[in-house]
C-alpha cells in the first residue's frame, strides 16, 4: 500500500524535472549501455573466433616436415622432407592420443570438364581425412579405403570447383574430370566451408586419395610424405598431450639427440584457438571493468543529486512527518527515486547497449551475443548502485527534524 | 473530564554554546475537550515551543505531556508521527502545502500515513474540502489559489483525519483582517463540532472570540482566563 504509493510519487517527482532526472540517469545509461555492448562485441569476436578454427577442423594438429639448412640458407617449411609413410603408421598406431591420421599431398594442376578448366590445388589424403577437418559430403559418397588401395581414380570437389567447372547448381556426381590428361570420376560434392580466418576459400578444393596422388600426380619421393600430416587428437583437452606424444615418437624416430632441433613442425590449432580466445575474453574483461567504474561515477551523479533534490524538499519533509510520515516513509521515498533513477537509467543503456552491439554485429557480420548473466548481472548492479548511493540522502532526509524542516526556506 | 492534553511542570531548554535558553519554565497545563483558546505572547515568550511539544513535534527537557491520557513525554520518531497522525491537525501562519499538488492530494496526505485505500482518502478529502467551502477548488494547485483559499486547503488537510486536537500557529497571521474573520469563524465551527482548538497568536482582536486565553511570558504562564466567546459570522459562507 505504502510501497506502491511511494513509488507512483517517485515517479511523479522524476516526472517534474525531466531533463535532471534524464542527465542522472545518462551516467548509468552509458555504464550499462558500454558494459553490454562492450561484452556483446567481445562475445562476437570470441564466438568468430571460435567458428573459424572450428570450420578448421576437429581438434586439429598439423605435423609439418622439417626445413634444410644449407650453409646458412635456410630452405622454408616442408624443404626437408623428413616426414615418412613409416612415422604415419607409427603415430596412427603408437599415439593413443590420436583419433586419425592423414597425410596431405599438394599440387597445383589445372582440371579440364568437358567444357571448362580450372586451376587448384589438388590434396592426396586418405579417408580419415573428412573426419579430422569435419567435412561432410553433400552430394555422392566419400571414398573408401578400398578405394585407396586400389588407387581408384576418384575425386571430390568443393563447391568452387564444381561452380567453375559445371555452374552453380549442377551435380558433377558421376561426370568425369581431367588432371593432367588422367581422367578421374567425380564420387561426391564437399559441404560449403567458407573462408579460412585470413581468407583463403575453403572450397576451392579438390580431394583425390593420396595412393592415386603418389601414382598419378606426384613425381618421386615415394618413401616420404612432402606435404605433412593432419592429426586430430582423441579429445578437446587432449590436443597437448597428442602434441606432446607425437614429438617424442618422432624425435625417437629420427633419431635425434637431446640438443638437437626438431626436423619436424607440429601446430596445434587447438592451442592455438584457445590461445585467441582468451586474448579477446580478457579484453572483454577490462572493457567490462572500465564500463562498470563508469556505472559506479553514474552512482555519485545519483547521490548529488538525491542530496540536492533532499535540501529542495526539505520542507516537503517537514509538512510530510507533521501530518504523520515515519522517518522510514521519508527514507523509503528517497530511496525509491533513487532506485527508480538508477534501475530506468539501467534499462535506457540495456536497450542502447544492444542496439549499439545489434549495429555493430551487423557491420562486421558477428553473431549478436546478449549474454543472460551480463544482463542480469548489470541490471543488478545499477539497481545496487541506486540503492547504495540512495542511501546516504534518504537517511538524512529521514533524521531531519520535523520543526526546523518547516521553517527551512 | 479527562483532559484531551495535559503538560504538568514542563521545562524545555535549549543549549546555545555556554548559554542556556529556558523557553519553557515550569509550564503546568491542561486542555478539555472542545476547548478554543488562544495562546498569546510576544516572539521569545515560548508559545510556539508549548505548541511544538503538545503537537509532538518536539519533547520536553523535563516535565511530563499527557496525550488523550497517555504519558507521550518521550516517544519514538515514528510513535509521535502516528500520533500526530491519529490526534492533531495542524495549522500554519504560511500554510505549508505541498508545491505542484492539488487541493485534494494535501487533504489527502494524512490519509496516505494512516493508511488508507486511494478510494476512502478521496471521498474523505473530498468531503473536508467541502465542509471548507473549497468543493470548487478540488484540482487547483496554491499557486492558482488565494490565501485565504490556501489556508483553508491547510484546515482541511487538518480536519480530514477526524483528529481530537486542532494546533492552529499564527493561522490568520498572513491574511488580510476578512480572510482572516473568515478563518477564525472556520476554527469556530470546529470548535462547536467538538475538536480542541489551539491558536497561538500575537493578534489581540483574536482575543473576543476564544473561549479561554493564556498569556505567556518568558517561558511562563502569565494569566490563563475563561470567557464566553464571541461568535462570527462568516462572511464567506461555504
Amino acid at each position: 500500500m505504502i510501497l506502491v504509493e511511494t513509488f507512483l510519487l517517485a515517479l511523479r517527482c522524476l516526472m517534474r524535472n525531466k531533463l535532471r532526472s534524464f542527465l542522472t540517469m545518462l551516467g548509468i545509461i552509458i555504464g550499462v549501455g558500454s558494459v553490454i555492448a562492450m561484452v556483446a562485441i567481445g562475445e562476437g569476436a570470441k564466438a568468430r573466433v571460435r567458428d573459424a578454427f572450428a570450420s578448421m577442423g576437429n581438434n586439429m594438429i598439423m605435423v609439418f616436415p622439417g626445413s634444410t639448412s644449407v650453409g646458412g640458407v635456410q630452405g622454408g617449411a616442408g624443404s626437408m622432407p623428413s616426414l615418412t609413410w613409416a612415422d604415419l603408421e607409427a603415430i596412427r598406431n603408437e599415439v593413443s592420443a590420436v583419433r586419425y591420421v592423414s597425410p596431405i599431398l599438394r599440387s597445383q594442376a589445372q582440371i579440364v570438364s568437358e567444357t571448362a578448366n580450372w586451376s587448384t590445388g589438388i590434396q592426396g589424403v586418405s579417408p580419415e581425412y573428412l573426419d579430422i577437418r569435419a567435412w561432410k559430403v553433400t552430394s555422392g559418397t566419400p571414398f573408401t579405403s578400398s578405394e585407396v588401395d586400389a588407387n581408384a581414380k576418384v575425386a571430390l570437389l568443393g563447391t568452387t570447383v564444381v561452380e567453375k567447372l559445371f555452374g552453380a547448381n549442377e551435380d558433377p556426381v558421376g561426370s568425369t574430370i581431367r588432371i593432367r590428361n588422367v581422367p578421374f570420376l567425380i564420387t561426391g560434392v564437399l559441404e560449403r566451408k567458407g573462408q579460412s580466418p585470413n581468407g583463403q576459400d575453403y572450397d576451392d578444393a579438390l580431394l583425390i586419395p593420396f595412393s592415386t596422388f603418389q601414382s598419378r600426380i606426384q613425381s618421386g619421393m615415394r618413401g616420404r610424405i612432402p606435404g605433412g600430416l593432419v592429426v586430430s587428437a582423441q579429445s578437446d583437452d587432449l590436443t597437448s598431450t597428442a602434441e606432446r606424444q607425437m614429438r617424442a615418437l618422432l624425435r625417437e624416430r629420427h633419431q635425434l639427440t637431446g640438443t638437437q632441433d626438431d626436423d619436424f613442425q607440429i601446430r596445434n590449432l587447438a592451442e592455438l584457438a584457445a590461445a585467441q580466445q582468451e586474448g579477446t575474453e580478457t579484453m572483454t574483461t577490462l572493457l567490462a571493468v572500465v564500463a562498470l567504474i563508469s556505472l559506479l561515477i553514474g552512482g555519485i551523479g545519483i547521490m548529488n543529486i538525491m542530496l540536492v533534490s533532499v535540501t529542495e524538499r526539505t520542507r516537503e519533509v517537514g509538512i510530510r512527518m507533521a501530518v504523520g510520515a515515519h522517518p522510514w516513509h521519508v527514507m523509503l521515498q528517497f530511496l525509491v527515486e533513487a532506485l527508480t533513477l538508477s534501475l530506468l537509467g539501467g534499462l535506457v543503456g540495456l536497450a542502447v547497449g544492444t542496439g549499439v552491439a545489434q549495429r555493430l554485429s551487423l557491420q562486421f557480420g558477428w553473431p549478436l551475443v546478449i549474454r543472460a548473466d551480463i544482463v542480469i548481472t548489470s541490471l543488478v548492479s545499477s539497481a545496487l548502485v541506486g540503492v547504495v548511493f540512495g542511501l546516504y540522502p534518504a537517511h538524512k532526509a529521514s533524521r531531519l527534524n520535523p520543526i526546523e524542516a518547516l521553517r527551512y526556506e | 473530564m479527562t483532559a484531551v492534553m495535559e503538560v504538568r511542570n514542563v521545562h524545555r531548554v535549549f543549549r546555545m554554546g555556554d548559554e542556556e535558553l529556558h523557553a519553557l519554565d515550569d509550564v503546568s497545563l491542561s486542555f478539555g475537550k472542545g476547548e478554543l483558546c488562544a495562546v498569546m505572547g510576544t516572539s521569545g515568550s515560548g508559545k510556539s515551543t508549548l505548541m511544538n511539544i503538545l503537537g509532538c513535534l518536539d519533547a520536553p527537557t523535563s516535565g511530563t505531556y499527557l496525550l488523550d491520557g497517555k504519558d507521550v513525554t518521550h516517544v519514538s520518531r515514528t510513535t509521535s508521527a502516528d500520533l500526530r497522525n491519529r490526534f492533531i491537525g495542524f495549522i500554519f501562519q504560511n500554510f505549508q502545502l505541498l508545491p505542484r499538488t492539488t487541493s485534494v492530494e494535501q487533504v489527502e496526505l494524512p490519509l496516505i500515513y494512516a493508511g488508507l485505500s486511494r478510494k476512502a482518502r478521496r471521498t474523505r478529502a473530498v468531503d473536508a474540502l467541502t465542509r471548507v467551502g473549497l468543493g470548487n477548488r478540488l484540482d487547483h494547485h496554491p499557486n492558482q489559489l488565494s490565501g485565504g483559499q490556501q489556508q483553508r486547503v491547510a484546515i482541511a488537510r487538518a480536519l480530514v483525519t477526524q483528529p481530537q486536537v486542532i494546533l492552529a500557529d499564527e493561522p490568520t497571521g498572513n491574511l488580510d483582517s476578512r480572510t482572516s474573520q473568515d478563518i477564525t469563524a472556520l476554527l469556530q465551527e470546529l470548535h462547536t463540532q467538538g475538536m480542541t482548538v489551539l491558536l497561538v497568536t500575537h493578534d489581540p482582536e483574536m482575543k473576543r472570540y476564544v473561549n479561554r486565553v493564556i498569556s505567556m511570558k518568558d517561558g511562563k504562564v502569565e494569566s490563563d482566563v475563561t470567557q464566553q466567546a464571541e461568535p462570527i459570522r462568516r462572511a464567506e459562507a461555504a
